[in-house]
């Protein structure tokens, strides 16, 4: 089904099952513990020897020698793989580094070989007899440090690395009030709870995955061009995901090293990669220093913005898309954006929810702030006197749906924004000092194909089959309810298998766009099995309804079932987009109010009230879209408050490479969470007329809590994250 | 386990973890770490909660061992397990058979009025507050951030009349 004309009125907008806060259909075998994650499928195939990956002890140089004598005269020991005796290895699409490393070596506990054993305590034992001799070389680990040299890369995901409008220079030094600050955001680890995890089995030439994977049909061309054998050779199965955030878009080492040590073991092999291996062996998101000028009348209207952002990556990497959000968020006539990408030997960056964004707000939304300041504006009044309803690159281009000032008005009146005190330090309830804080929030909707196939058996049951993924996003409920709603049959009657690449291929789990183009591509496939089923049962109308089981037009009624007495009926098909989003600009946009408290004494911080209004199209489940953004605001407080990868920039690696190290949020750092959906239906997106969501609730959450510190205390930090050794010396003096 | 007795023959090295997921096949306890920092592994071992990573399966030859699955069932859902669904306390799952666990054994902890870190009196029942579930909870990781919905569905059930 093509998409190139705004959706008109369609079986979704019944919303009978759509739209409602339905329970996860998954919900009772995850809570039960029957739904199986990738290194737990005992049912799949027979013989599962354990392979111990064990990763290279320098971040640049090679391997001198490797001693594997011991290792492989220890208990139970059945094979060991290495780049030397792996065969001729190619690299994914999707991977900058080489999964099995060697004898070159390209980053710290890049893998460099494969124990595989009868038990896994065999092979974690024989692991450590393998005897490895480095010949280490020099590399760049410290970003400030290689930012002079950074260049200008090329455009990949996030649009052109630099973009100007008018002229900002000139308007700039012009402007009555301005701000020029820089802003650094650290490297962060996406820290699933599932850590990677594969078994691979071979029967003669084909290869089966049980793997866990956000993007099914990327990783089994991955995995067969990474091991140079056609990909119509490769299953890939992914039906539960433990997290991925982005760590689990690509193809990783436990499945290439699954692969080779079944292959050398002749028999299936489960790998996972320890909690200690994760933050090195796979990708994070990359730090950035960010460099933001912002020139405005003294009626508060900016007339000159700028947003500068260094990052780096391994050499073929691509920079931390921060300024995107910058290109189209607020209004100003003069502007301009650049990216550049330095060369560091760390290991490799690569997208984390809400890649750009959640970085780039970090900053941009620190600096709103501070002008707001000095302009003596309120600072939900400041973004709203710069809202922009098009494009303000290109003004051409409305956007399809915008409710930012909507956003921030309502989360201002429920928030009881008024009782700020404008004048940071002055409230204060006991040992803490008050202070609370706001941004916006703001991600783009990404449309991309998506396909779909739905069965309807003579029972009346319908089974959706497609490649898609749940990452705990909800998938399986949405896209079951959007079935239910386009076939007219109870929830309980619709069956749905994701995860499999024998299934149609749909857009994936990544970038908020799942929901709306996975739901998009049911969509079209039961538009094409409502075709079918009406022709089977003989109605020569377009003019159908599909509810309660039956189809009906006048006063004619079949049981829907019926279409199936004589075999199952399928369909498939996909949805694709025309230029819509060439003609609009689809964003999701967000009000974060956060409340927090700062100890007189010693500088702790407590997130006491959080809220976000969210404007994201349709909600098509709000329970689980809920879940979505107050996790979102979760990890948005870890990023403020905690969340920083430690380098070691002698050696060249990330220290806290546990999740004893790398702190995240736990249950003591998270108050109740408010979320506020505005009504909207943006036919403009897609026939669901949803946008995504997934990701809206990490942007801008980050400053808000530091505007929140810096109104309770007066001490604006803008290195994140925000810990309280950065305030302890400037606090102010109390009684 | 789960009031079935099991005889295991095992290396000595093999954790309570491994036992339950590589030998019984009972994968509802999740690795998450294997470290004792993110609590995925939580079970209940002689009415108390611990991390099954943390201790090796020969220490526990008697013990009596609940997990996820000697909660509930599918089709037969322990009352905590529902109250999950019902308020959407996790997204990935995958620690939430560790949550779910330490949710129960928090209960029956707070009932046997063991104080934690934030109990301010020592000498009166402890209370079901919401401070006192997230200081107890705080073992258990969720990287999804479902730890509002969590505390919603544990206080449902404390509330429960018994």
């Amino acid at each position: 089904m093509k998409f190139d004309k705004p959706a008109g009125p369609n079986p979704i907008d019944q919303l009978k099952v759509i739209g409602k806060p339905t329970d996860r259909i998954d919900g009772r075998y995850k809570t039960t513990g029957r739904a199986p994650y990738a290194y737990e499928r005992h049912d799949v195939v027979g013989n599962q020897a354990y392979g111990y990956v064990i990763g290279a002890a320098i971040a640049k140089g090679r391997i001198a020698s490797m001693d594997l004598a011991k290792a492989k005269a220890a208990p139970g020991v059945l094979a060991i793989v290495t780049a030397e005796n792996a065969g001729k290895l190619g690299k994914g699409n999707f991977n900058t580094a080489k999964l099995l490393g060697g004898p070159q070596i390209d980053h710290y506990h890049q893998a460099v070989a494969l124990v595989v054993a009868e038990t896994f305590e065999q092979a974690r034992a024989a692991a450590q007899l393998v005897r490895i001799d480095y010949a280490e070389g020099k590399g760049a680990f410290d970003l400030a440090a290689a930012r002079d040299g950074a260049t200008k890369p090329e455009p990949k995901f996030g649009g052109p690395a630099d973009t100007a409008v008018g002229d900002f220079t000139g308007a700039f030094a012009a402007a009555p009030v301005k701000l020029e600050e820089t802003y650094t955001t650290p490297d962060q680890s996406h820290a699933m709870m599932e850590p990677h995890a594969s078994i691979a089995a071979w029967k003669g030439d084909q290869l089966s995955l049980w793997t866990s994977n956000q993007m099914i049909a990327w990783s089994a061309g991955d995995v067969a061009k990474t091991l140079g054998i056609p990909k119509e050779k490769v299953v890939l199965t992914s039906p539960f995901i433990g997290g991925g955030f982005g760590g689990k878009l690509f193809v990783r080492a436990d499945a290439v090293l699954a692969a080779l040590g079944a292959r050398a073991a002749r028999r299936p092999v489960k790998v996972t990669l320890t909690r200690p291996l994760m933050m090195n062996n796979t990708t994070h998101r990359p730090a950035t220093i960010q460099r933001v000028r912002i020139g405005s009348g003294v009626d508060g209207k900016i007339t000159a913005i700028a947003h500068e952002s260094w990052s780096g990556d391994l050499p073929g990497g691509g920079p931390e898309t921060a300024v995107g959000q910058t290109r189209l968020l607020y209004a100003g006539a003069n502007r301009m954006t650049a990216m550049r990408l330095a060369v560091l030997d760390l290991p490799e960056g690569n997208a984390m929810r809400a890649p750009g964004e959640a970085p780039g707000l970090m900053a941009l939304e620190i600096a709103i702030d501070e002008m707001a300041e000095k302009l003596n504006l309120d600072p939900v009044e400041f973004r709203i006197r710069n809202d922009t309803q098009v494009d303000p690159e290109d003004p051409k281009r409305p956007f399809s749906q915008r409710q930012l000032v909507q956003c921030l008005q309502q989360g201002a009146e429920r928030f009881g924004w008024s009782k700020r005190n404008a004048t940071p330090g002055q409230a204060r309830e006991g040992q803490w000092l008050i202070g609370m804080g706001v941004a916006a929030a703001f991600r783009n909707n990404l449309l991309t194909k998506s396909a779909a196939r739905v069965r309807l058996d003579r029972k009346g049951f319908v089974t959706v089959e497609t490649d898609m993924t749940d990452i705990g996003t909800g998938t399986y409920t949405i896209i079951a309810q959007t079935a239910a709603e386009m076939m007219g049959v109870p929830l309980e009657q619709v069956k749905v298998k994701l995860g499999d690449s024998r299934f149609p291929v749909s857009c994936g789990s990544g970038g908020q766009w799942g929901a709306n183009n996975a739901t998009s591509g049911v969509y079209a496939a039961c538009v094409k099995l409502r075709e079918s089923v009406a022709q089977k049962l003989g109605f020569n109308t377009e003019n159908l309804q599909f509810a309660d089981g039956q189809v009906t037009a006048g006063n004619r009624s079949v049981p829907l079932a019926q279409a199936a007495v004589d075999g199952e009926l399928t369909a498939e098909d996909a949805i694709e987009f025309g230029d819509l989003d060439k003609k609009y600009q689809q964003s999701t946009f967000g009000g974060h109010f956060v409340e927090v408290g700062v100890d007189i004494a010693t500088a702790e911080i407590r997130v006491r009230r959080m809220l976000a209004v969210c404007a994201a199209g349709r909600i098509l489940n709000p329970k689980s879209a809920r879940s979505q953004v107050i996790g979102a605001m979760t990890m948005g407080v870890g990023a403020a408050l905690m969340e920083e990868l430690a380098i070691d920039k002698k050696r060249g690696f990330f220290v806290n490479h546990d999740l004893a190290g790398y702190e995240v949020p736990v249950h003591a750092d998270i108050p109740h969470q408010e979320v506020i959906f505005l009504p909207e239906a943006d036919p403009i997106s897609s026939p669901m007329k949803a946008k995504g969501v997934g990701e809206l609730g990490i942007c801008g959450v980050g400053a808000a809590v530091a505007n929140a510190i810096y109104n309770a205390t007066g001490i604006r930090v803008r290195d994140y994250p925000i810990t309280l050794d950065k305030l302890i010396d400037k606090m102010p003096e109390v009684a | 386990m789960n009031g079935v007795q099991h005889a295991l023959e095992l290396d000595t090295r093999t954790s309570l973890l491994d036992a339950l997921r590589e030998h019984l096949q009972l994968t509802g306890t999740k690795k998450g770490c294997d470290h004792g920092q993110c609590g995925a592994c939580t079970v209940i071992v002689d009415g108390r909660r611990i991390n099954a990573c943390l201790t090796l399966a020969v220490m526990h030859d008697g013990d009596s061992v609940t997990t996820v699955e000697g909660l509930g069932s599918p089709d037969d859902m322990h009352a905590m397990q529902a109250a999950f669904v019902k308020h959407d306390g996790y997204q990935c799952g995958y620690c939430t058979p560790g949550q779910i666990c330490s949710a129960v054994a928090v209960l029956d902890e707070i009932k046997a009025g063991i104080p934690s870190h934030v109990t301010q009196d020592l000498t009166a029942p402890v209370q079901v507050s919401e401070i006192e579930l997230r200081e107890r909870m705080s073992g258990n990781i969720c990287r999804c951030g479902a730890y509002s919905n969590i505390v919603e569905a544990i206080t449902e059930i404390a509330r429960r009349p018994a």
